[in-house]
This record gives structure tokens, C-alpha cells and sequence, in this order.
């Protein structure tokens, strides 16, 4: 087991070192030069030259990378003399747009995105999974159409165009909740609530409609198992063979799609964010690419990427722990 | 034989079970009619797809929900075919224990052994604590002869080999005590030489407990070395329907006689092996 734990961790380590050297190519190497941009409208080439080495940018790339590297784990001082600024680990850099430290960024918006993605998932695993369920049960019913017809709609709508008109009939049209606003929970926990129910129901919508698919599907499948049938045979009532026989093999391999899918959404969701208005990764995200902000680009790539292969490392953990053919070797 | 008074174990009586094809029902058993005495067993053989599975599962209640049946089941003279599945399902398992082909597949991979025979007794017994549970279960796997029984009771199916899986399926069965026992192709997938164990085995609980068995088979020789009564089924008919010694010294319907012939002997050339004269199904009832 611990020897398991320790090859996983440092595969982790490893999947980030590389994440870290495929951003470190594409947004240092292949965009516009970053002193250009930083320098601005008044700019002499001195000016540019003093800024390259502030960020160190004059030195050969593989010793940018290396205190990319070091500044990650150690912190890393920028410029020299009066001018220097040092930068505490993890550095990631500070912001071309608001000269913030990047870090500080990110964790300040981290709370938002963890919000709505705990909150979507609940909806969404409640929605799927007993929607899958249901559909599976009662296979071939006007529900299992239905619910399946919705499930459908679930997944070819646009995400925008549903929190679009989502915010346009429960906000404009029928005000059953209040405008957004960026309140904290202890101030007004009603407004606050309003804001991120719009949010969650969006992201829910989309990931349920998959997971009702799926949960349906392996349901189905499993209920036509030998096992079940031996379950059966054994007199069980039926609502044991499928809560003890069925639900189980079906829901396990949903439990390594969900923590994806939930890691995934920790690095922020681009789309949902900024169409409500949600100060989290995702909007920092899209507002920093769209002023052409690498240091703030590079950070949430890493953070998305950190949260997806430590997502997979606790999928694993999790497998191992539900499946016993996994965790209890032959004898 | 028990006394000619009380009622056989098992009665089988033109029983029929119909799918819905595209051209109307299709009889995949035809009024197929068989006693059992407790005590004896009876074969059931024939070749795959002569309904000699869904025989079985129509005597369990446990067909699938699409197949239509008629035709009457019954046992200790009580009538079990028409009971509604609450009453089914308390005979099931309880009075009808049922073993399987693949006993691999037919095992929940992921409980033990240990809880899934406890589950078959106690699904009767739902009084009975869990220690004295687990006590019938240990000595249920004793009694099918699984070595160092208190311990793998906690054992997943898949750290068990094939036959001693099909072991703890006959425990399963035998736990609760049943009267009858159906074994649906119980060695097909195990090993030549755990075959062999397992139906003595299968054999010497049978003497044991004196229950009644139906041994499903395409077999030949298991059916010759198990069986007092043999049902040969082709294409969801019975097309003999006699005592072991009988069917085997007399055969009179000569795809009786053609399976017969269709085993290999060992004097036989090798590439001579003889097929079963006009296979086809007679009754176009296979797609």
C-alpha cells in the first residue's frame, strides 16, 4: 500500500514537472515578448532592457526555467540591489496586468471555484445518479424516456446559452432571485446563495445529464450480471439484490469519473464563471487570457493541472479501496 | 423411492415457455412434463439451446421478464407456478437451491464468500444472529470439504480457484437446507479432473442430505454417472424421457441414439469424430 502511495505520488510530481515545462514553452517562448507589453506607451528600448532583467527574462531559457522551478518551491528574488523584490514560495510570478503577486491572485479566487464546484457536484451526483437509477428500474417507461430525453438536452445545450437564459427568466423575467451581487455568506446569506445557485444549477445540468446516462447504463448492465441472477436465486427481495448486488459494481466506476470531472472543475470553470459574474479561477482565467497575462495564465494551468493528476491519485486511492479485486491480491 | 403415497418432490407438467419473436411467441420449451421423487436425481440433457437452462429457471420462477410461461410446476404436491413473487421468492433458495455454470461470474465479486452464503441462509432466517449465521456458513464450507473453512469465509471470490468456487456455490445452496437442488451445468467450466470432484462431491451431499436433484447437462457420461432418470431435450421438446440404465442400454428415439453415438470413444480414429445427424432444430424455433 505504500509502496502504491509512493509511486503515485511521484508520478504526480513528475506529470507537474512536465505540465510545467509544456507551459513554460508555449507561453514564454511563442507569445510577444512580455517587457514590450509591460512596458507600455512610453517605452525606450533602455527601459525595455532594464525590465528583461528585473524578470530575468536576458538569461538563457534553461535558467528561466530553472528559477520558474525555484521560485515554485524555494521563492525567488527579482532584480537587484533597491529594486529587488522577493517573491515567497510557491512564486509564481507577479501579474504583467496588476503586477500582483500571481499566487496571491489565484488563492484569493480559489474559495469562489471551490464553492460552486462542491455545490454543482452535489446537485449533479443527487440528479444523475438516482435520475440513472430510476431510469434503469423502470427501463422503457414513460419516466426512463423522459428522463433520458432531458438527459439529452442536458448534454447538446451550450452551457452560456442555458445560464443565459436561466439568469434571463429567473432574474429579469420572473425575479424569484435577486440581482448578483459579491456578498460573503455571513453578510447576506440569501444573496449569497442566489448568486451561486444559478451557477450550480448550470454546471450541474451538463455533468448530471452524463452521469444519469452512465449510472443508467451500468445499472442496466449490471442487473443482467450471473451474480444477480445467483442473488435472486437465493430469495433476496428485490430491493436488496439491487441495492447490494446491482448499485454497487454500477456506481464504482462513476466514483473514477466524478473525482475527474471534480478535479477538473477546482481549475476553474471558464464559461459559467464569467457569464455569472463569479470571481473564481475561471474568470481569472479567461480575463488573463484575454490581455495576453502569462504569468497568471501559467499559475491556473498549473493549479488545474496540480488538482486533475491529484484528482487521479485519490481516484485511485478511492478504486482500490471500493473494488477488492484491486486492494486483495490472489492467494 | 419414497412411498408411493406421499406426493414426488418435483412435478413437471407441460410446461412451456414462449418468447416474442417477430412472427408471434416462439416456444423455447414445449410442454416439457417430468417427476422427481426426493432422493433421486434427474438429468436433463441435450445439446445447447434445447432449453434445457430455461427449464430450470422456469421451475425457479426466475425467467426473464419478456418470456411467457405455462403449464404447471409442483412442489412437495403444492403448486408453485402460479404463486405470486413474494411466495416464490421465500421458496427460492429456501425449499430450490440453485447452482450455476460459471461460478466465477455467478459470485459478487465484491463480497466475500463468507457474507454471500450468509446472505442465502439468513435470507430465511432473518431471526437468526449473524454469529450463528457465519457458524452455519463455516460448517457449510466444511461440508462441501473447503480446507481451513474459518478463514476463507473472508476470502473474495476471485481469491478462490474455480473449483473450489463452485464449492462455496454448492455451500450457498446447501446452507439452507433445500429439498431440491437444481445444478445448471455445474462443471462446464471447470477442469476435467475438478469435474470429477465436484459432481462426487455433488453426489455425496445429495446422499446426505437426501434432497432431490436435477442435474442440467450436455454430458453424456455425467448424466450416465449422476442420474436415475434422464429428460432428453432437443429444440425445447423432450424427446425420451427414461431411467438412466434403460436410456442408455435401449435408446428409443434415435436422436437418443445419435447423442449416444456422438461421444467420443477412445478406440475411435482421431478426425472421426461423428456429429449429431441432422442437428438443425427441428421446430425452427432458433434464430
Amino acid at each position: 500500500m505504500l509502496r502504491f502511495l509512493l509511486a503515485r505520488l511521484s508520478g504526480l510530481i513528475l506529470i507537474l514537472l512536465l505540465v510545467c515545462v509544456c507551459t513554460f514553452a508555449v507561453f514564454f517562448v511563442l507569445s510577444p515578448d512580455p517587457a514590450v507589453q509591460i512596458c507600455g506607451k512610453n517605452c525606450t528600448p533602455e527601459l525595455i532592457d532594464q525590465i528583461r532583467a528585473n524578470l530575468g527574462l536576458d538569461e538563457p531559457l534553461l535558467s528561466q526555467f530553472l528559477s520558474f522551478v525555484g521560485g515554485l518551491f524555494a521563492g525567488r528574488t527579482y532584480g537587484a540591489g533597491d529594486a529587488a523584490t522577493h517573491c515567497a514560495a510557491p512564486c509564481l510570478g507577479y501579474s504583467f496586468q496588476s503586477s500582483q503577486p500571481v499566487w496571491e491572485m489565484v488563492t484569493e479566487r480559489l474559495p469562489v471555484t471551490v464553492t460552486v464546484a462542491i455545490g454543482a457536484a452535489v446537485l449533479w451526483l443527487l440528479a444523475g445518479v438516482v435520475g440513472g437509477l430510476i431510469s434503469a428500474l423502470k427501463q422503457g417507461t414513460w419516466w426512463d424516456r423522459g428522463a433520458m430525453l432531458v438527459a439529452l438536452s442536458g448534454l447538446s445545450i451550450p452551457n452560456y446559452v442555458f445560464a443565459l437564459v436561466l439568469q434571463y427568466v429567473l432574474v429579469v423575467q420572473l425575479e424569484w432571485l435577486p440581482f448578483p451581487q459579491a456578498v460573503g455568506f455571513a453578510a447576506d446569506p440569501w444573496q449569497w446563495f442566489a448568486n451561486y445557485l444559478m451557477p450550480w444549477t448550470v454546471l450541474a445540468f451538463a455533468y448530471a445529464s452524463v452521469y444519469a446516462r452512465l449510472t443508467r447504463a451500468n445499472v442496466i448492465d449490471t442487473l443482467a450480471e450471473n451474480y444477480v441472477r445467483t442473488a435472486r436465486a437465493k430469495g433476496l427481495p428485490s430491493h436488496l439484490v439491487v441495492r447490494r448486488h446491482a448499485l454497487r459494481p454500477a456506481l464504482t466506476p462513476i466514483t473514477t469519473i466524478f473525482g475527474m470531472d471534480f478535479a477538473g472543475l477546482l481549475g476553474g470553470a471558464l464559461i459559467t464563471e464569467s457569464v455569472f459574474g463569479l470571481n473564481g479561477v475561471g474568470k481569472l482565467t479567461a480575463d488573463a487570457i484575454s490581455s495576453n497575462d502569462q504569468p497568471v495564465i501559467m499559475g491556473v494551468t498549473l493549479l488545474a493541472a496540480f488538482f486533475v493528476v491529484a484528482g487521479n491519485v485519490v481516484v485511485d486511492l478511492t478504486y482500490t479501496a471500493l473494488d477488492p479485486r484491486v486492494r486483495v491480491k490472489s492467494v | 423411492m419414497s412411498s408411493p403415497s406421499s406426493a414426488p418432490l418435483l412435478e413437471v407438467e407441460d410446461l412451456t415457455v414462449a418468447f416474442p419473436s417477430p412472427a408471434g411467441p416462439t416456444d423455447v420449451v414445449h410442454e416439457i412434463s417430468f417427476t422427481l421423487d426426493p432422493g433421486r436425481s434427474l438429468g436433463i440433457v441435450g445439446e445447447s439451446g434445447s432449453g434445457k437452462s430455461m427449464t430450470s429457471l422456469a421451475i425457479m420462477g426466475l425467467l426473464p421478464p419478456t418470456a411467457r410461461r405455462t403449464g404447471r410446476v409442483r412442489l412437495a404436491g403444492r403448486e408453485i407456478s402460479s404463486l405470486p413473487e413474494r411466495q416464490m421468492r421465500r421458496i427460492r433458495g429456501d425449499r430450490i437451491a440453485m447452482i450455476f455454470q460459471d461460478p466465477l461470474s455467478s459470485l459478487n465479486p465484491y463480497y466475500t464468500v463468507g457474507l454471500q452464503i450468509e446472505e442465502a441462509y439468513r435470507a430465511h432466517r432473518p431471526n437468526v444472529t449473524r454469529r450463528k449465521a457465519r457458524q452455519v456458513v463455516v460448517e457449510a464450507m466444511e461440508r462441501v470439504q473447503i480446507t481451513d473453512a474459518a478463514r476463507r469465509v473472508d476470502h473474495y471470490p476471485h481469491q478462490f480457484s474455480g473449483g473450489m468456487r463452485q464449492r462455496v456455490m454448492i455451500a450457498m445452496a446447501l446452507s439452507t437446507e433445500p429439498d431440491l437442488i437444481i445444478a445448471d451445468e455445474p462443471t462446464t467450466a471447470l477442469d476435467v479432473t475438478v469435474q470429477a470432484q465436484i459432481l462426487r462431491l455433488l453426489r455425496s451431499v445429495q446422499q446426505d442430505t437426501g434432497a432431490g436433484l436435477v442435474l442440467i447437462t450436455h454430458d453424456l457420461a455425467v448424466v450416465s454417472e449422476m442420474a436415475d432418470d434422464v429428460v432428453v431435450m432437443r429444440s425445447g421438446q423432450c424427446v425420451e424421457y427414461a431411467g438412466c440404465e434403460q436410456l442408455f442400454s435401449d435408446p428409443r428415439h434415435p436422436y437418443t441414439c445419435a447423442l449416444i453415438d456422438a461421444v467420443p470413444q477412445l478406440e475411435d480414429d482421431v478426425g472421426e469424430l461423428r456429429a449429431v445427424g441432422d442437428a438443425g432444430p427441428s421446430r425452427g424455433g432458433e434464430r
